[in-house]
C-alpha cells in the first residue's frame, strides 16, 4: 500500500515539500542545539521543562483522542464510524511519533537514551511512559495497517487482530494517564499535585483529538473523492462537545479546591497564570484566551444549530484545538514550575530556536500523517471505484 | 561507586567461589580464593555512617560574607562553573532568605535578624528522595552504605525528571559545556559535560579518604557532619540539645540537613 503515499497530485507534492522544508529548518536548529546544548532554549534551573515537554504532553492527548472513533465502532458496534476508524488510528501513529521525537529533542544526552532500557527502573514513571507510548505506537501500526489492507482486498481482517483492537482501547487511556502521573506524583509541585490531573488530561484529549479529526475529515472531503460522511462528522462533534464541557468542568473543580482552601502552594501557580504573581505574568493573556476559546467552543458545539453548520463547526474545532493547546501546551508546564520550589518567580519564555525545533517536529508529524491519510484515502477511493 | 561495576565484581566473586568448591578445580583453589575477594575496598581512613547528616547552626552566620568561603570551597573543588547567564546557572550550595529556604514556615512578622540573615541551602540527601524515585536510569541513586544521594554523570540522559521531582531546587543542569567556565580545574574531581544534571554529593570523594565535606571544613564549626543513626554522634548531640527544623518536612522526603535557628 505504500505506493499510494508517493503517487499524488501536484498539490500533495507541494504540501509535502513545504513540510520537508520546515522539518529541514527545524533539524538545522536541532543540530545547533546538539552542539551547544539546551542553553539555546528558554529553559533554566527553575523551569527545567518547557515547550518540548508541553507539546509532548498535548500530543499524547491527541494520540489518545484517536480512540474516540475506535471505541464506539468496536465496542458499541456503531457502524457509521467504520469509515473513519482508520483515520483515528493513523492520527494516533503520527501523534505518538511526534511525542517520542519531542522527548528525544528534550534530552540533554540523547545518545544515551537507551540507558532507559539498559537499566530499567520500574519506580520511574518516565520508564513506564516510554513503554506505554511505544506499545501504543506498535498497536496502532499493526491494527491500522492490517485492517486497511483487508479492506483493500475486500476481505474481513484477521481474527487475531480483534484482541489487539480491544487492548488498544484501555491502552489509549493508559498513555495519557501515565503521562499525567509524570507530574501529579511529584511532592512540592502544588500545581500538578491533584488527582484530577489525569482525568483533566483525558477530557482535554478527547476534545482536542476528535476536534482535529473533524477538521481532517472536512479537509479530506475537499481534497479527495472520499467523503468521511456527515453523520460521522456530527457524531465526532458531539464527542468534542461533551469532552470540552467535562474539561472545563474539571478545571473549575480544581479552581474551587485551590481557591476555597487557599493553600498558597497550590494557589500561587494559578495566580501566576491568571493574574500574575509579584508583577510577572507573561501567560496571563494566553490563559484567559484559552478559557475564552474553550467556552466559545462549548457554545458552538453544544448548540445543535451551530454544530450542524459545518462551516461553524470547523471554526469551533479550531478554537477548541487552540484553547486546549494553550491550556496544556503552554500553561500546564510553565505554570507548574512558576513560582519555583523556593518561591521565586523566574518566568519561562520559549526562545525562537526552541520554537523552530518544535515546529520541525510538528511538521514531521504532519508529514507522517499526510502520507498515512493519503494511503487510507487512496484505499477508500479504490474500494469505492 | 558505580553500582553496575560493583555488581560485575560481585558476580565475579560469586562465580569464583563457585569454582573453588569444585573438587576438580582444586588446583585453582588458591587463585579462585583470591578472586573471591575481588571487590572495591574501602579506603583505610574512609569515614562511614548509616546515614550522613548535617546540622547547620544558622546563628553563626550573619551576612553573605560569612557564607562565601564555604560556597567557594565547595564550588572550587567540585569544578562548578561560573556562568553569567542566570538561566544556565549551576550551584551546589547557596544562600537564600528565610521565607525562600523555608516556604510556608515564615510567620507574617519575623524577628528582624532572621528576616535579614541569609540561610544556607544545598541538597538534603533525603532519606526518602523523590529524585531517586523519578530517575528512569538510576543515574541518581541513594547509596545504601551511607545514605548519600549520588549521581552517575556518565549514565544521566539529561531528561531532568529529577529536577522536577526535587522539592528543594537542589539540582542544576548543564545547559552548555561547563568546562570553559571553570576558573581553575581541580584534577581530583571530574568535570561534567553538557546535558547532564549535577548537585551536591555530600563530598563522597572526601569522605572516602577520611576528610569531612569541604563546606563543613571551611565553616569554623558552624556546620556539623555525622551519622544520624549513631546516638553518640555529634549531629545527634546537637539535634538533642537544640531546636532544629528541616526544609519542607511535611512532604515526607526526610531531609538529612537540620537547621538550628
Ligand atoms: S534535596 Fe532534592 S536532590 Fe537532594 S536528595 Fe532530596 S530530593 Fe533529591
Ligand atoms: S536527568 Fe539524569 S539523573 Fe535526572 S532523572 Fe534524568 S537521567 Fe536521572
Ligand atoms: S557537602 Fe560537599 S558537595 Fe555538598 S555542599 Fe558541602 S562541600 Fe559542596
Amino acid at each position: 500500500m505504500l505506493e499510494l503515499a508517493i503517487k499524488g497530485s501536484k498539490r500533495y507534492y507541494g504540501w509535502m515539500t513545504f513540510l520537508l522544508a520546515v522539518i529541514g529548518a527545524g533539524f538545522l536548529v536541532y543540530l545547533w542545539q546538539l552542539d551547544f546544548g539546551l542553553g539555546i532554549t528558554g529553559l533554566s534551573r527553575d523551569a527545567s521543562w518547557g515547550f518540548y515537554i508541553a507539546n509532548f504532553t498535548f500530543l499524547v492527548g491527541v494520540a489518545a483522542g484517536g480512540v474516540m472513533v475506535v471505541l464506539p465502532y468496536y465496542l458499541h458496534d456503531y457502524k457509521a464510524f467504520g469509515k473513519v476508524t482508520i483515520l483515528g488510528e493513523f492520527l494516533a501513529i503520527a501523534s505518538v511519533i511526534m511525542c517520542i521525537t519531542f522527548i528525544l529533542v528534550d534530552l540533554g544526552q540523547p545518545m544515551r537514551v537507551f540507558n532507559v532500557f539498559l537499566y530499567p527502573t520500574p519506580n520511574s514513571v518516565l520508564f513506564w511512559d516510554t513503554i506505554v507510548l511505544q506499545g501504543y505506537l506498535l498497536l496502532n501500526i499493526i491494527i491500522g495497517w492490517n485492517v486497511l489492507e483487508a479492506e483493500r482486498n475486500n476481505v474481513h481482517y484477521q481474527r487475531w487482530l480483534k484482541p489487539l483492537i480491544y487492548l488498544s482501547i484501555p491502552w489509549a487511556i493508559s498513555i495519557h494517564t501515565v503521562t499525567a502521573y509524570l507530574y501529579c506524583g511529584l511532592p512540592g509541585r502544588g500545581f500538578w499535585m491533584t488527582a484530577i490531573l489525569a482525568p483533566r488530561f483525558l477530557s482535554s484529549a478527547f476534545a482536542s483529538g476528535p476536534a482535529l479529526l473533524v477538521l481532517l475529515c472536512l479537509i479530506i472531503r475537499r481534497v479527495s473523492s472520499f467523503d468521511p460522511g456527515r453523520e460521522q462528522i456530527q457524531s465526532l462533534a458531539k464527542i468534542v462537545a461533551y469532552a470540552i464541557c467535562v474539561n472545563v468542568f474539571f478545571f473549575l473543580c480544581e479552581v474551587f479546591v485551590v481557591f476555597y482552601s487557599q493553600i498558597p502552594e497550590h494557589m500561587d501557580h494559578f495566580k501566576y497564570l491568571f493574574v500574575g504573581l509579584y508583577g510577572k505574568g507573561a501567560y496571563v493573556p494566553w490563559m484567559w484566551a484559552s478559557l475564552t476559546l474553550m467556552v466559545i467552543g462549548i457554545i458552538l458545539t453544544v448548540n445543535p444549530l451551530t454544530r450542524k453548520n459545518e462551516g461553524v463547526l470547523a471554526v469551533a474545532c479550531v478554537l477548541i484545538f487552540l484553547g486546549t493547546w494553550i491550556d496544556k501546551g503552554l500553561g500546564m508546564i510553565a505554570g507548574g514550575f512558576t513560582p519555583n520550589p523556593l518561591h521565586h518567580v523566574n518566568e519561562y519564555i520559549p526562545t525562537l530556536p526552541e520554537i523552530m525545533i518544535a515546529l520541525g517536529v510538528w511538521a514531521m508529524g504532519f508529514l507522517v500523517l499526510s502520507a498515512l491519510f493519503k494511503i487510507a484515502v487512496g484505499v477508500k477511493e479504490e474500494v469505492r471505484a | 561507586m558505580d553500582s553496575s561495576r560493583r555488581r560485575v565484581l560481585q558476580l565475579l566473586g560469586l562465580s569464583a567461589l563457585g569454582l573453588s568448591v569444585k573438587p576438580v578445580l582444586n588446583a585453582f583453589a588458591e587463585e579462585a580464593e583470591q578472586q573471591a575477594q575481588a571487590q572495591i575496598k574501602r579506603g583505610e581512613n574512609a569515614l562511614s555512617a548509616q546515614q550522613w547528616a548535617m546540622v547547620v547552626d544558622t546563628r553563626a552566620f550573619e551576612s553573605e560574607d560569612d557564607f562565601a568561603p564555604l560556597i567557594e570551597a565547595c564550588h572550587k573543588i567540585h569544578n562548578v562553573p561560573v556562568l553569567e547567564n542566570k538561566r544556565h546557572e549551576i550551584k551546589w550550595i547557596w544562600t537564600d532568605h528565610f521565607h525562600n529556604a523555608f516556604p510556608g514556615k515564615a510567620a507574617r512578622f519575623l524577628s528582624e535578624e532572621v528576616e535579614k540573615r541569609p540561610f544556607l541551602v544545598l541538597c538534603n540527601h533525603c532519606e526518602n528522595p523523590p529524585c531517586v524515585r523519578a530517575c528512569p536510569t538510576k543515574a541518581t541513586f541513594k547509596r545504601e552504605s551511607d545514605g548519600i544521594v549520588l549521581m552517575d554523570f556518565h549514565r544521566c540522559i539529561g531528561c531532568r525528571f529529577c529536577m522536577a521531582a526535587c522539592p528543594f531546587g537542589a539540582r542544576s543542569f548543564n545547559f552548555r559545556d561547563p568546562r570553559p567556565f571553570i576558573k581553575e580545574t581541580n584534577k581530583q574531581f571530574p568535570t561534567r559535560m553538557k546535558g547532564v544534571v549535577e548537585k551536591c554529593n555530600f563530598c563522597a570523594e572526601r569522605l572516602a579518604v577520611g576528610q569531612l565535606p569541604a563546606c563543613v571544613a571551611a565553616s569554623d564549626g558552624a556546620l556539623t557532619f555525622g551519622d544520624l543513626y549513631d546516638p553518640a554522634s555529634e549531629v545527634r548531640e546537637l539535634i538533642r540539645t537544640n531546636f532544629t527544623i528541616r526544609r519542607k518536612q511535611t512532604l515526607g522526603t526526610e531531609p538529612s540537613v537540620y537547621y538550628i535557628v
